[in-house]
């Protein structure tokens, strides 16, 4: 473990590769992430932002309960989970849809809980993808705990635990960075900061430089990132989990990016923040500065540009052909699932339900 | 005397203002409370009105906003905090039981903590997961915290105001639900104190006792039940804690039947308080078991299973008819 208190301070200025204008940023640290990565990494930025934009217009058909987009996210997305392994675990929250489908959930399944179906639609075992979390930094605990476990279990595995700058604030935020350093668990945290907790800025949340720096207290080492930049993402939380894999213990990840949409449809940014502060974080736009770069390598040309969006816009159009469809929503669930076994009770009110229903179509 | 029509947002709104009008150590906070008005904008204008000290968001910890609170309310200060959904404020529980609940108590009275924490509850919004918890149970099991569940704005006026001058910690329950159905209301009308139930509608045949959320639906059945030759009468407890036994007695002695409605589950609950202590003290007067509708014991539904699990009309007509009405 890390003593000496500089290593685990975060740089004064985020990691970044590459710039907003596309252009190539010298690093000390970190090299670009080699091309074919890259152009990986582009081919699923476009895929998650028209994930996103799907999933806008969903909600406005009334085909979605809620959606908390990560428009203008998308390179903490999709960064997050190409740096992990098959067997590696993704703790996300309700605004990481695009990350669990970048991961290779389903969209249909990924939306379930927004949907209003059930709460989680996906098998988290089969996919390593825990279920989204709502109270906010509450599952960060429970990704020491699978990591903790896989170091018992002499598994290989890293978790990447993903939250928000608000739930940084958070005791469980705490408790999590203090047990995991403590135990030395192969946990990555992730911090999407995206400068807002639905209306209160971050000023409000931290008095400290950066997020990053909330790390030293627990001897886990910090680092900043541009969260629109992923090749900076990338090689900084690739670094953290080969880091992690090789039983050097957490790693705290602060990547800065903005919530360039409302927290969820149901919100009204107007009341709280300016156009103006956004339209600069437009022009920091995470898929333009990639495409920049790739296009003046000779990485990427129109006709791959074109391919690419093709294969979003297939995506999403099964993802509007499966949404579509009516759900078969059934009430027996309600009572299945509580437990392993009903309770006598649960198969008396179930049988109530059942009873109501037969007596409704018998009228 | 000056009816007016209005929502229960509103009317929380203005009893937060008038309250703050009234004494000035009264504060206000907890999460985006401040420029965005809360969620559910039951705080909107509070800032602009009454400045950043007065009314201001706080970083994003439960726990935190809740053990400040108590601080404040140590040492002078009456705050009134907003948990942002029932589910969200779990993190404080620590706080609240350990702490608000207990202050009074183990200093012998001579420290109080009068604060208030109101909690949006409850569902039938269609929202998903630790958005729709009845949470009451835990609350009113706790010695030391008033509850209380208003169902329309004159109510949740008149009663938010009394827990803010309230010497003791007061957890205040909105239905969701309910923000944004209006009614008459005269926020000038004398406030009813804590601790009172009231009979919402007369009726002759049997009682349905209710609060918060579940109020509107035994009105609906007992309005249902009229059509149908049946006179329910309607009880709103308001406070859970302090109960009512007084009028909730003489109610069901009136009637000699009884259906008690929640839309929390229903095992270990409020519900099942309330039906023990009518048998308790009514037990004579009773002429068939009271029953109970309430939501089923398992987790808060999602959005497209949630009319599934809440108290129906039907389920409660369905109650009713089980009230051996062959031993009239
Ligand atoms: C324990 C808890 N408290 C409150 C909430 C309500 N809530 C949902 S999202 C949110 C803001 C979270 O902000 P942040 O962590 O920055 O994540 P972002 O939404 O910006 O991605 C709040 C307050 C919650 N979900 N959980
Ligand atoms: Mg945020």
């Amino acid at each position: 473990m890390t003593r000496d208190a500089a290593l685990l301070l975060p740089s004064t200025e985020p990691v970044t590769l590459i710039d907003p204008d596309g252009h190539p940023v010298p690093h000390v640290g970190h090299d670009l992430p080699d091309p074919q990565a890259l152009v990986r990494a582009y081919a699923a930025l476009i895929s998650a932002r028209r994930f996103n934009d799907q999933a806008n217009a969903l909600v406005r058909q009334g085909r979605l309960a809620v959606y908390p987009s990560s428009h203008g996210q998308e390179a903490c997305q999709i960064a997050c989970v190409q740096v992990l392994d098959d067997g590696d675990w993704l703790f996300p929250t309700y605004r990481d849809s695009a990350a669990i489908v970048a991961r290779g959930v389903d969209p249909v399944q990924a939306l379930t809980l927004l949907r209003g179906d059930w709460h989680s639609g996906y098998d988290p075992h089969a996919t390593k993808v825990a279920p989204q979390a709502t109270p906010l930094a509450t599952h960060l605990l429970h990704a020491v705990g699978v990591a903790h476990a896989a170091r018992l279990r002499g598994e290989p595995t890293v978790v990447m635990a993903v939250c928000g700058d608000g739930a940084t604030s958070e005791g469980d935020f705490h408790e999590a960075l203090n047990f995991a350093a403590v135990f030395r668990t192969p946990v990555v945290f992730f911090i999407q900061n995206n400068e807002y907790a639905i209306s209160v800025p971050l000023a409000r949340q931290t008095a400290a430089p950066s997020l990053a720096h909330k790390g030293i207290g627990y001897g886990v080492p910090g680092e900043r990132v541009d969260g629109n930049d992923v090749a900076a993402l990338l090689k900084v939380l690739g670094a953290a989990v080969a880091r992690a894999r090789a039983g050097e213990g957490p790693q705290l990840i602060e990547a800065h990016t903005y919530r360039v949409q409302a927290h969820t449809n149901a919100d009204d940014p107007g009341r709280y923040r300016s156009a103006d502060e956004v339209t600069p974080w437009l022009a920091r736009d995470p898929i333009m500065r990639l495409e920049t770069y790739l296009r003046g390598r000779g990485l990427l040309d129109d006709q791959d540009v074109r391919g690419y969006a093709e294969q979003a816009e297939q995506a999403a159009g099964r993802m509007r052909a499966g949404l579509g469809e009516e759900t078969s929503a059934d009430y027996r669930d309600l009572f299945t699932h509580v437990y392993a076994e009903p309770t006598p009770q649960l198969r008396e009110q179930q049988a109530l339900v059942a009873d109501e229903l037969s007596r409704e179509e018998e009228r | 005397m000056s009816a007016e029509k209005l929502t229960m947002a509103t009317a929380l709104n203005r009893a937060m203002r008038d309250a703050m009008h009234a004494d000035p150590t009264v504060v206000v906070f907890g999460e985006d409370v401040g420029p965005l008005g809360g969620v559910f904008r039951v705080t909107d204008g509070l800032t602009a009105e009454f400045g950043e000290q007065r009314c201001f968001d706080t970083p994003l910890a439960e726990s935190g906003i809740l053990g400040m609170a108590i601080g404040m309310a140590m040492n002078g200060m009456r705050p009134v905090v907003e948990m942002q959904f029932d589910a969200f404020a779990y993190p404080a529980f620590e706080q609240l039981v350990s702490h608000a609940a207990k202050m009074r108590n183990r200093t012998r009275g001579r420290v109080e903590v009068p604060l208030v924490i109101r909690v949006p509850y409850a569902g039938g919004i269609g929202g998903v997961e630790h958005h729709c918890d009845s949470s009451e149970a835990y609350y009113a099991h706790t010695p030391g915290l008033h509850v209380i569940a208003p169902s329309d704005p004159a109510d949740a006026y008149g009663l938010l105001r009394k827990a803010i001058e309230s010497a003791d910690p007061v957890v205040f329950l909105e239905p969701k639900k309910l923000y944004f159905s209006r009614s008459e209301a005269d926020l000038t009308a004398p406030v009813p104190p804590i601790g009172r139930a009231v009979v919402r509608r007369p009726g002759t045949d049997a009682t349905l006792i209710a609060y918060g959320p579940a109020v509107p639906v035994a009105l609906e059945a007992a309005e249902a039940a009229a059509q149908e030759g049946r006179s329910l009468q309607v009880v709103d407890l308001r406070s859970i804690v302090p109960f009512d036994d007084e009028t909730v007695c003489a109610a069901v002695r009136s009637t000699g039947r009884a259906v008690v409605v929640a839309e929390a589950a229903g095992f270990a609950s409020v519900s099942s308080e309330v039906v023990a202590r009518v048998t308790e003290r009514c037990f004579h007067s009773l002429h068939a078991p009271i029953r109970r509708v309430t939501g089923f014991d398992i987790p808060y539904p999602p959005p497209k299973l949630e009319h599934v699990h809440l108290p129906s009309v039907d389920r409660i007509l369905d109650a009713v008819d089980e009230l051996q009405w062959e031993y009239a």
